[in-house]
């Protein structure tokens, strides 16, 4: 652990050490440390997951503390609300950031601080010019009298950025803000950013983009795992040591990963592309195998996905399966050529919570069961038993209602009602999120198991130990392209992540 | 780095001028119908009692109108108006009978004191229970009309019960505009002021523009949905109170199936119900529309069982419309960008 001793005497502008913070049985931060001094760009790194995003909204007054010390200019805080949190002076750029499409650019501004004369009357012009001096200052040209709607992701940050600025804001805090910008977009915010920091004020800036943190920021914290790990000025690390600290931890013997024939091709998408989401991607999946999706959130795998599967368009490229081309947008024809997508929210998209483990685990093969346009109770449960058995669901009876059993029972139900259509190709999307440890296992043996019989399988995953433990190839995606593919043998934490975060692709 | 002063673009002004044109398209529409109306029968516009009934018959609407709008600028809807409406008007009527020599401007205040109470009792279960208005507000639109029934049995308020001053109200003129309207225009003079010139009234836009948002930035969410509730309570009991002096005659169904004038007003006036979008303005000038076309259809001739259909396509064209517009707006809003930089 590294720290400026010369920097310990004032109070940081804002402190926070072994901040804790669970959600029910799950611990999103387990000791989240971090002290941000005044003109000064910090960067917050690390894996997805590691409780970067929690500790911001601990901040933002939007999450309570569990435990865990809080201190704004060495004064303890505690923030119940997002208004508490932007009156103490901090404000927080999000990704995505969140306007008010129907009102105009200055009243997003000044929403709820507007100046205001006799009568409590608002004060437009004295609005508007102030928002016009605003966009001068950071060199900007929006019309501050056009609605929000309508404008891009970039502008919607410096309107943020604005307002932040006319708060007066103290700390800035940016989450991942360049995600979706352009190269000159991001010359522009970091303009901005610098002239802010030259005010004195403290930034953090959340980013995965190596080349960007070195080129802005002059200190950085690393997180892993809902944990500080090291905090560095910027001058004395490097890239690979960054890596090494996200990661740094052993892939454990977790995943039983059994050795499978390989065959055919399967699975083959070539040039597939959907315009400002994904860019001329090409992969196999060969019988036995499994293929791992690697990348950040959103690198656009699961977009990916779901194209494949024919549930979102795209404009050009080929899906074929078994050698025979599928349709765009017609899931229901890839069901029927034997593809499978188990999904990333299984509560939202994977299950009907209301209804029965028998009636979802029939849900795809309803058509099939159904006599004559009817399906009973019995039938149902006949199909599930089948399945619920051999995925070892537990729970007392087919009748229990889905939405009341543990994340991993849930999990299998999905997989579940995926298999019970026999596909011969299963794409599963994150297979072990929020699952506990037992399960993640039991999980993994199966996936093992299914492509031991010669299944291909393509499996999203952004928990690095998963993927290097159960893929046979490792392909790695990177805003919307596939910037590497790498061997089982060859893949290591450290070059998936670069290849995750970097635009030239893996140095192996 | 400085920027160059910012120029309105062309696009952004052309659309700047959207929102007022929707009001005066839907003022347009009502003008036409007064004109076809007239040119069928002069004595539509041109007569004492012609003129006295266009002023006349949608001012108490319109006021329920204002309420209705501000609930669903927020992403909300109020169901209940009619039902507070008759509650009111009851109310309104007891007072007079009960206590004999109230003073009338004593039954307002406590009529609207009323009306704001109910409606304060719809925010509160919408704001704090996190269900959404529309079914909060269908049940209350059962419970307060059942209290009505309970309270009013068969019994009913006449003309006769009521003073002679206050019934004046009902049917009096000032220069030859009825009272009533011009109680209306005031009320929407004022609304239309706070709603597009105080912090309170465009909270209740950036609430319903995006609920979240509303929360990120930290607006008293709570605090607002309960004034817009309690806003259009207060409005409807006014309503209430003004029923009572124009009709005279108040038995326990009065206001009944208001609600849905009301919601139909503000949405044929521009006001969008998905929040955000539209004014006071257009939900008045929509209730007027609404009842004008009402009584014009059967002096153009119209058979009486269409009448109900125009109303209704009327509706289904203005959410087309504001559907069609707003898309429109929002490319030339993209497209108004590109051109800036």
């Amino acid at each position: 652990m590294q720290t400026d001793p010369a920097q310990t005497l004032a109070p940081p502008m804002l402190e926070l050490s072994k901040v804790v913070k669970s959600f029910g049985p799950v611990v999103a931060l387990r000791s989240g440390s971090l002290r941000l001094e005044q003109g000064s760009i910090h960067a917050l790194v690390g894996e997805n997951g590691a409780g970067k995003s929690t500790l911001v909204k601990i901040v933002a007054g939007l999450y309570r503390r569990d435990g865990g010390d809080l201190r704004l200019r060495g004064e303890e805080v505690d923030f119940t609300s997002t208004a508490q949190s932007k009156a103490a002076g901090i404000a927080v750029i999000y990704q995505e950031p969140t306007l008010f499409p129907d009102l105009t650019v200055t009243e997003n501004i000044f929403m709820g601080r507007q100046p205001t004369g006799r009568f409590g009357r608002i004060d437009r012009k004295a609005m508007r010019h102030e928002a016009e001096a605003l966009f001068q200052r950071l060199g900007v040209r929006i019309d501050p009298e056009r609605p929000a709607e309508g404008l891009s992701i970039a502008d919607q940050q410096v309107i943020e950025i604005a307002k932040a600025v006319s708060l007066d804001a103290r700390v800035l805090i940016m989450d991942e803000p360049t995600a979706a910008l352009s190269g000159v977009e991001v010359d522009r915010l970091f303009a901005v950013a610098r002239s802010l920091r030259d005010e004195g004020r403290a930034l953090l800036f959340i980013s995965h983009r190596f080349d960007e943190i070195f080129a802005l920021c002059d200190t950085v914290t690393v997180m892993r795992d809902g944990a500080y790990v090291a905090t560095t000025p910027i001058a004395d690390t490097t890239v690979d040591e960054l890596v090494r600290q996200m990661v740094g931890r052993d892939v454990t013997e977790l995943f039983p990963k059994t050795e499978a024939e390989i065959g055919e091709p399967l699975l083959e998408v070539e040039g597939l592309t959907r315009t400002g989401v994904f860019h001329d991607i090409s992969f196999s999946v060969r019988a036995g195998e499994i293929v791992g999706l690697a990348g950040l959130v959103g690198a656009g795998r699961s977009e990916v996905a779901r194209a494949v599967f024919g549930v979102d368009p795209y404009e050009s490229g080929t899906v074929r399966l078994n050698g025979r081309t599928l349709p765009r947008r017609r899931p229901d024809t890839a069901i029927r050529a034997g593809l499978a997508l188990v999904p990333e929210d299984r509560r939202k998209q994977g299950l009907v919570l209301e209804s029965s483990v028998a009636q979802n685990i029939a849900l795809v093969i309803r058509n099939e069961l159904a006599k004559a346009g009817l399906i009973t109770t019995g039938m149902e449960n006949r199909a599930a038993k089948v399945w619920a058995s051999r995925l070892e669901v537990k729970t007392n009876a087919l009748s229990t209602v889905a939405g009341t059993l543990s994340g991993g029972n849930q999990q299998k139900v999905v997989l579940g009602k995926w298999l019970a259509t026999e596909p011969t190709v299963l794409i599963i999307d994150e297979p072990t999120r929020g699952i506990d440890v037992g399960t993640k296992a039991e999980v993994h043996r199966l996936l093992s198991e299914l492509a031991g019989r010669g299944m291909g399988i393509l499996m999203i995953s952004s928990e690095l130990p998963e993927v290097l433990g159960m893929a046979d190839r490792v392909l790695v995606m990177r805003e919307g392209r596939i910037t590497a593919e790498i061997d089982r043998s060859d893949a290591t934490s450290e070059n998936v992540m670069f290849a995750a975060t970097h635009a030239d692709g893996a140095h192996a | 780095m400085t920027a160059p002063a910012i120029e309105r673009s062309a696009a952004t002004k052309r659309l700047r001028s959207v929102g007022a044109a929707r009001e005066f398209g839907i003022l347009l529409a009502l003008v036409l119908v007064v004109l076809a109306a007239t040119i069928a029968n002069p004595n539509f516009l041109f007569s004492a009692d012609g003129w006295r009934d266009l002023l006349l018959t949608p001012a108490i609407l319109v006021l329920v109108a204002i309420g209705q709008a501000i609930v669903i600028i927020t992403r909300n809807v109020d169901l209940s108006v009619g039902s507070i409406l008759g509650l009111s008007a009851y109310l309104t009527g007891r007072l007079f009978v009960d206590l004999q020599g109230i003073p009338i401007i004593v039954v307002f205040v406590i009529a609207v004191g009323f009306g704001a109470l109910l409606g304060l009792v719809n925010g509160a279960l919408v704001a704090f229970a996190k269900v959404p208005a529309m079914v909060i507000t269908l049940g209350t639109l059962y419970a307060y009309r059942g209290i009505n029934v309970l309270w009013t049995g068969s019994d009913r308020i006449n003309a006769s019960d009521l003073p002679k001053s206050f019934l004046a109200l009902g049917t009096g003129q000032i220069l030859y505009i009825p009272i009533l309207t011009i109680i209306a225009l005031v009320v929407l003079i004022a609304a239309a002021w706070f709603m597009k010139n105080t912090r309170g009234g465009r909270e209740f836009y950036a609430i319903g523009s995006d609920p979240a948002a509303a929360e990120l930035y930290g607006l008293r969410v709570t605090r607002r949905l309960l004034i817009a509730f309690a806003l259009s309570g207060a409005l409807s009991g006014l309503a209430g109170v003004l029923y009572a002096a124009r009709y005279g005659t108040i038995s326990s169904q009065a206001g009944a199936g208001w609600e849905l004038d009301a919601v139909g007003a503000a949405v044929i006036g521009g006001v969008a119900i998905t929040g955000g979008v539209g004014s006071v303005w257009g939900a008045a000038i929509g209730a007027v529309l609404l009842l004008t076309i009402n009584r014009a259809l059967p002096i153009l001739g119209i058979p009486d069982f269409w009448q109900r259909a125009v109303v209704g396509a009327l509706i289904i064209g203005a959410i087309v419309l504001d559907r069609v517009l707003a898309v429109r707006a929002k490319r030339r809003l993209i497209e108004a960008r590109e051109e800036d930089r």
